[in-house]
């Protein structure tokens, strides 16, 4: 879990430019993380090309926040 | 119609950032191109090309991060951050920063490229055939259509008036600043950010151009030597990159807020060849026709023209271009002073147009002539000045632009000196 929420923060922090401090689980991309709505498309691609997930268009519509995202991957790969 | 100026300028060249540092060195007689090292030019018939600088240990080096964050960086085509830091740079020039809605709406983009971003096309295309449509990014289509400077440089800017794009190849930058001069005229704006950006120094961009067989071989290994207009040893055109924008405002709006007054555009002509995708009609009628409506409607004659800057690529079409100038000018040829620009930056396409029309404003403001390199034997004879090897300090107030581009499409700008009147 910690080694999925490290490497999903890594990506977030690389994609949107933003400092590490404010990557946190509760930070939603769109609204505390300044991503627009193409940046969370690429921030998807970016989830599964990591971890070798597909996630399906309505399921990202429901990733939010860097936790929902942990939380998606995580339940994705058990 | 109303009158329009020139009253800002930006410049990324292969001189450098910046239009006094690409205008100083431009004069002083110094040549941009090098052998191409970014990427493999092995297999390539012509390894050399015009760059922009980026090694920050040159003076006046291109720095990206001086221009956009490099997440935004990632979103964007290399020409579109040419495009956008060169309209950053005219809009301070200018001192233009539209506050209110009714300023804003006043001003208008219009800046194009010739290819746009053939390289990000590439790389999504192998994307695509690699890991499949899943993994095409969301910005590969925004990050690559030409407009997307325009868009970009309203967005950064709240420009809310005309947004618009040329799209005419190697005319692109001259249609741009013609086309955004008759949108003031007509009173569709009161300032309009206009010019052409291009990035086109890539893999496939090299051998598209090479495959044309419009490229310089010959020089691989000298690549200063390689753009040389007009002289009888060119054996093409040497690639560069850049982007060139000038902000055009209307005479009595520049005048109201006392903005500082490079030049006058007072003369734009079209035309197209009706003769074949890449050459030039053999007669140079498309030239002709374009610089014969470009002096009427600037209202002037022949015998006016102090400078031109021509298009010569350094290709064969450079003494059709001759022989159209020698007949627009008949006897008026030996009070003129003509020289291809190219021959130190290369052949910026898109952006060739604006960067031209840059330098012969800046040829008005200083009274003189910038050089045609290594023009060492021209390959006809002509009583017109090509001002060759070195610049030519001369009175010129009134200057002609060239640029002609593939499909046969010709653009010709006619500056001035600005005198109230």
């Amino acid at each position: 879990m910690s080694d999925i929420a490290d490497r999903v923060k890594k990506i977030v922090i690389e994609h949107l430019g933003v400092d590490a401090e404010k990557v946190t689980e509760s930070a939603s991309f769109i609204d505390d993380l300044g991503a627009d709505s193409l940046d969370t498309v690429e921030l998807v691609m970016a989830f599964e090309e990591e971890f070798g997930v597909e996630i399906p268009d309505d399921a990202a519509d429901t990733i939010l926040t860097v936790g929902d995202a942990i939380k998606y991957i995580s339940s994705a790969q058990s | 119609m109303r009158r329009v100026v020139i009253t800002g300028t930006g410049v990324v060249s292969p001189l450098g950032c910046g239009t006094e540092i690409t205008w100083s060195r431009l004069i002083g007689g110094q040549n941009g191109a090098s052998r191409v090292t970014a990427f493999d030019v092995s297999d390539i018939p012509a390894q050399i090309a015009c760059s922009v600088p980026t090694d920050p240990s040159v003076e006046g080096a291109f720095n990206p991060d001086d221009w956009m964050e490099p997440k935004e960086q990632r979103k964007v085509d290399k020409f579109i951050l040419f495009g956008v830091a060169a309209a950053d740079m005219a809009l301070k020039d200018a001192g233009w920063n539209p506050q209110s809605r009714e300023d804003q709406i006043a001003t208008g983009v219009m800046i194009g490229s010739g290819v746009g971003g053939l390289e990000g096309i590439v790389e999504a295309g192998y994307t695509l055939r690699d890991k499949g449509p899943r993994r095409v990014s969301p910005f590969f289509i925004p990050g690559r259509l030409i407009n997307l400077i325009s868009g970009q440089v309203s967005i950064r800017h709240g420009l809310r008036g005309p947004n618009h794009a040329v799209v005419t190849a190697c005319s692109t930058g001259a249609h741009a600043i013609g086309d955004a001069a008759r949108l003031i005229a007509l009173g569709d704006a009161e300032v309009m950010v206009a010019g052409g950006a291009e990035a086109a120094i890539c893999r496939i961009g090299l051998a598209g151009f090479a495959a044309c067989k419009a490229l310089s071989t010959a020089y691989n290994d000298t690549p200063e030597r390689a753009s040389r207009p007009y002289d009888r040893d060119r054996d093409g055109f040497v690639m560069g990159e850049g982007a060139a924008i000038v902000v055009l405002e209307e005479l009595e709006h520049a005048l109201a807020r006392g903005a500082n007054i490079i030049a006058e555009v007072s003369g734009y002509g079209l035309s197209g060849d009706a003769y074949h995708i890449t050459a030039p009609s053999e007669d140079g009628d498309g030239a002709y026709r374009c610089m014969q409506m470009a002096l009427k409607r600037a209202g002037i004659t022949p015998a006016e023209i102090d400078y031109i800057n021509a298009h010569g690529t350094s290709t064969m079409a450079d003494t059709i271009e001759l022989g159209a100038v020698e007949r627009l000018v008949g006897e008026a040829a030996d009070g003129i002073s003509m020289s291809s620009t190219k021959s130190s930056i290369g052949h910026l396409l898109g952006a060739a147009g604006a960067m031209e029309a840059v330098f012969s404003a800046l040829a008005i403001r200083d009274n003189v002539a910038p050089p045609t390199l290594n023009l060492d034997n021209p390959e006809v004879e002509t009583t017109i000045d090509l001002v060759p090897k070195v610049a030519r300090k001369r009175k010129i107030d009134v200057a002609l632009s060239n640029s002609f581009g593939f499909g046969g499409t010709n653009a010709s700008l006619v500056l001035k000196r600005f005198q109230h009147q």
